[in-house]
């Protein structure tokens, strides 16, 4: 009894010694605590560091052209150019500078920039290297008989190859001192900062459940690097690993339609769009400049594949068919009479009824091999979580049939770029999601609203039942001489306008 | 709406715990390993339930800091959680924000497309509360001090600055204006947002604010109006019909006029320069700078040269 007494009296005396310790220790820092704050931290930041582990601004997965508008537009913002930037992308063409050979027949993969896109391009200061490659305006759009004088542009789009327009966002950020680093890797997985229940009571992890990390996003690349950033950009297209690992919902369905990609030559040069929509679904000619022309045909799966193996003269044959002959009636066919019908006084317009359907020009040749994609509808149903941000066909895949797809993307780009710009100027931390909601709530509807207009005119093209096709045939030919509505439809695709119709 | 304004500073206000010798021992976090004492110490102070007997403190160190840290730190994540109860504070900031780059910029004459502005300035922000307002102005630039009379605040705003290295150099301080005018502090700028309607004597505060502030310096000060429209939000809607708030939370008496603070600040050697008011658009859930003082407003001054 003496004895545990003794030792109670004994553990009692160390215990009150040691608080006295503690109190006088602490009250001396409780004082210095106001202007210790930075030494103290920096101790802890030196024990972080030493584990080697890169720390960006942002990390961009996805270096396609979406991917590097985005680079190239915050570099060319004063309060976004400082920030450090991580590009990850496995294409070992990044690393490399952008090289064309102008002999070369054009690449099957180009994309139709609307006027929208080109001036964002200028404004970022890309355009002009665009400009010095091949590249093709057109101002007349052969489906609607649609003009760009209508709505006093010069131009309706302009038809650029993908790898100019991704050699041309390079050669952009190349010529600024934009701090950026290529990991030519892929994305194996990625690790978000905790949610604030996951902070539990019980914790027993060895490392301290607050370090400085606790607000970065990891990712680990296949090579076994990983790296930390306050933001992660998944621009990494229509299978994006970025969407898949933060979880995003998407809904979507597959198109029971493939489309077939290649360039064709002509005899003479071709400075307008042609668009028809057939029964199997839209076929559409491009023009690329030099007496080429890009096709794309959608058309139902079974004769897609016949149509990728079938020789190369058969082929022209056919496509010559399709732009021209069968499948269905000109707008200007006997079934409307002789077109008086439409004499209605117009202000403004400049085609008359007179006007026939100009003939798309003969392809002669064909200049690059066939390709085949799957066509599907997917949107992400959130653009934004905390420290992800999806961009481009990552967020939204469409059909192609009216060129919207890469614009929608590179609008993206644009928007998130000066959303970022926005929250810089009143120092807020980029990775948070007040911040990102900005840019989602700008951009999803815009890209629902497109979506959803492609979706129903896709559909309603590719029904082929007879009286539906009069309808659609009279639909599109009354479009075009009902002049507001034209002008607010061309207007819309060139990305003019917001919202479509009626406004 | 202003009422949203009002009910983040009510939580602030009932947060404020007795400050207690025990508060003191307890709250200093330190990520320093070395801290086991502090634990144990921790141990037989706290309210827990088995901190009668001595046996009680002989836990494993680490579980116990991490304990703590944990705890306040869920506590911090309520404060920073823009989805949660502060929620109409996040929105609120950027706007705020703007208004205060935009007239120091221009007052201090610093390029307003720099990502960094305010390097170089020393700012301290009265009633930071969990350092909503001193986190961004550390990311700009600044030489940050966050001083508020709640400890809880401090803590909070303590954890959450050290995640971010940036913000990690911000120097909390759990005091008022006053003690920091004995101790002769002195700012460029000084901001206390939505803090004069809460203190007793909004002159006597005006007057520490003012000798905080060097010389020509830059003081910022925001509020609610004390009108009929601010009655209608603030008490009214706020209090008795939604019932955000316990009645009588506020003395709408004790809310200042653009008037009055103007005459006040002159009466303590500010010039007020400009002058807006924040705007809620429940359609959209931003608020926006305006002319419409009648509810919430902020003024920018500047401290007359001797």
């Amino acid at each position: 009894m003496d004895f545990i007494c003794g030792c109670g009296g004994y553990c009692l005396w160390v215990i009150a010694r040691k608080l006295y310790v503690n109190v006088s220790r602490l009250k001396v820092r409780h004082k210095r605590s106001c202007t210790d704050a930075a030494t103290r931290v920096s101790g802890e930041e030196t024990h972080d560091l030493s584990n080697n582990i890169q720390h960006y601004d942002i990390a961009i997965v996805g270096g396609g052209m979406v991917g590097m508008a985005l680079v190239c537009s915050l570099a060319s913002m004063p309060l976004t150019k400082h920030l450090n930037v991580a590009i990850i992308d496995s294409n070992p063409a990044l690393g490399s500078r952008p090289y064309f050979n102008k002999d070369n027949p054009p690449d099957p993969r180009v994309s139709t920039v609307t006027p929208a896109t080109i001036s964002f391009f200028k404004d970022v200061g890309a355009w002009q290297y665009i400009e010095q490659h091949r590249h093709a305006y057109f101002d007349k759009m052969q489906d609607t008989q649609a003009n760009a004088q209508d709505i006093n542009k010069e131009v309706l789009g302009c038809v650029v190859e993908n790898k100019v327009l991704h050699g041309s966002l390079l050669s952009c950020i190349e010529n600024t001192d934009f701090q950026k680093t290529i990991y030519p890797f892929r994305l194996s997985s990625m690790t978000l900062p905790p949610s604030p229940s996951s902070l539990g009571m019980g914790s027993t992890s060895s490392r301290p459940p607050l370090s400085s990390q606790r607000h970065l996003a990891k990712l680990e690349l296949s090579d076994g690097n990983s790296l930390y950033t306050k933001l992660v950009v998944g621009a990494d297209g229509g299978k994006s690993r970025v969407r898949e690992l933060a979880g995003f919902k998407t809904t979507g369905w597959n198109y029971s339609q493939n489309a077939i990609i290649c360039t064709v030559e002509h005899t003479v040069e071709n400075g307008c769009a042609w668009q028809r929509f057939l029964h199997a679904g839209p076929i559409a000619l491009l023009p690329m400049g030099d007496n080429f022309s890009n096709i794309v045909w959608t058309m139902n799966p079974k004769e897609s594949t016949n149509r990728k193996l079938m020789n190369e003269d058969e082929f022209v044959k056919d496509l010559n068919n399709a732009l021209d002959y069968g499948y269905g009636p000109h707008p200007t066919s006997s079934l409307f009479g002789s077109g008086e019908m439409f004499s209605w006084p117009r202000t403004g317009v400049t085609l008359s009824a007179n006007d026939c359907f100009e003939v798309p020009p003969k392809v002669v040749k064909l200049a690059s091999e066939r390709m085949v994609f799957p066509l599907s509808l997917r949107h992400a149903s959130d653009y934004v979580s905390k420290h992800v941000v999806l961009i481009g066909d990552a967020a939204h895949t469409v059909h192609p049939l009216a060129g919207q797809g890469v614009n929608m993307g590179f609008g993206d780009a644009f928007a998130l770029s000066r959303v970022i710009a926005e929250g810089i100027a009143v120092g807020s931390d980029i990775g948070e999601v007040t911040v990102l909601k900005k840019y989602e709530a700008e951009r999803k509807p815009a890209n629902i609203m497109r979506m959803a207009i492609l979706d129903g005119f896709q559909r309603a093209c590719s029904v082929d039942f007879g009286p539906l096709n009069i309808l659609r045939a009279a639909a599109l030919h009354g479009a075009h001489f009902i002049s507001p509505l034209k002008r607010s439809i061309i207007s819309y695709a060139s990305g003019e306008q917001k919202l479509p119709l009626f406004t | 709406m202003a009422s949203k304004l009002v009910r983040h500073r009510h939580l602030r206000a009932l947060s404020s715990s007795s400050i207690s010798i025990n508060n003191h021992i307890r709250s200093p976090h330190f990520s320093n390993p070395n801290r086991a004492p502090l634990s144990f110490s921790y141990r037989l102070f706290s309210n827990a339930s088995s901190s009668s007997s001595s046996s009680g403190g002989f836990q494993r160190p680490s579980s116990l800091k991490d304990l703590e840290l944990a705890k306040f730190a869920a506590i911090a994540e309520t404060w920073w959680d823009s989805e949660g109860p502060f929620k109409p504070l996040h929105v609120m900031n950027p706007t705020r924000l703007a208004f205060i780059r935009s007239t120091l910029c221009r007052h201090f004459s610093k390029d307003p497309n720099s990502a960094k502005p305010f390097e170089g300035l020393k700012i301290v922000d009265v009633g930071c509360g969990g350092g909503i307002l001193s986190e961004p102005l550390a990311r700009m630039g600044a030489t940050v001090t966050g001083v508020d009379a709640v400890e809880k605040n401090i803590k909070i705003a303590r954890i959450h600055a050290d995640l971010d290295p940036v913000t990690s150099t911000i120097e909390y301080c759990c005091t008022t204006a006053e003690k920091l005018v004995e101790e002769d502090r002195k700012f460029d700028a000084v901001i206390a947002l939505e803090v004069i309607e809460h203190v007793a004597n909004p002159a006597e505060f005006c007057k520490s604010l003012a000798a905080l502030t060097v010389p020509d310096g830059a003081t910022v000060i925001s509020t609610i109006n004390r009108s009929m429209r601010s009655y209608a939000t603030a008490i009214v809607a706020a209090e008795y019909l939604l019932h955000w708030l316990p009645k009588g939370t506020h003395e709408w008496s004790s809310f200042l006029t653009p008037e009055e603070l103007v005459l006040i600040l002159q009466r303590a050697n500010i010039t007020v320069r400009e002058m807006a008011g924040f705007v809620y658009n429940p359609l959209t859930g931003r608020w926006s700078l305006s002319d419409d003082i009648s509810v919430n407003f902020i003024a920018f001054g500047t401290k007359n040269c001797q």
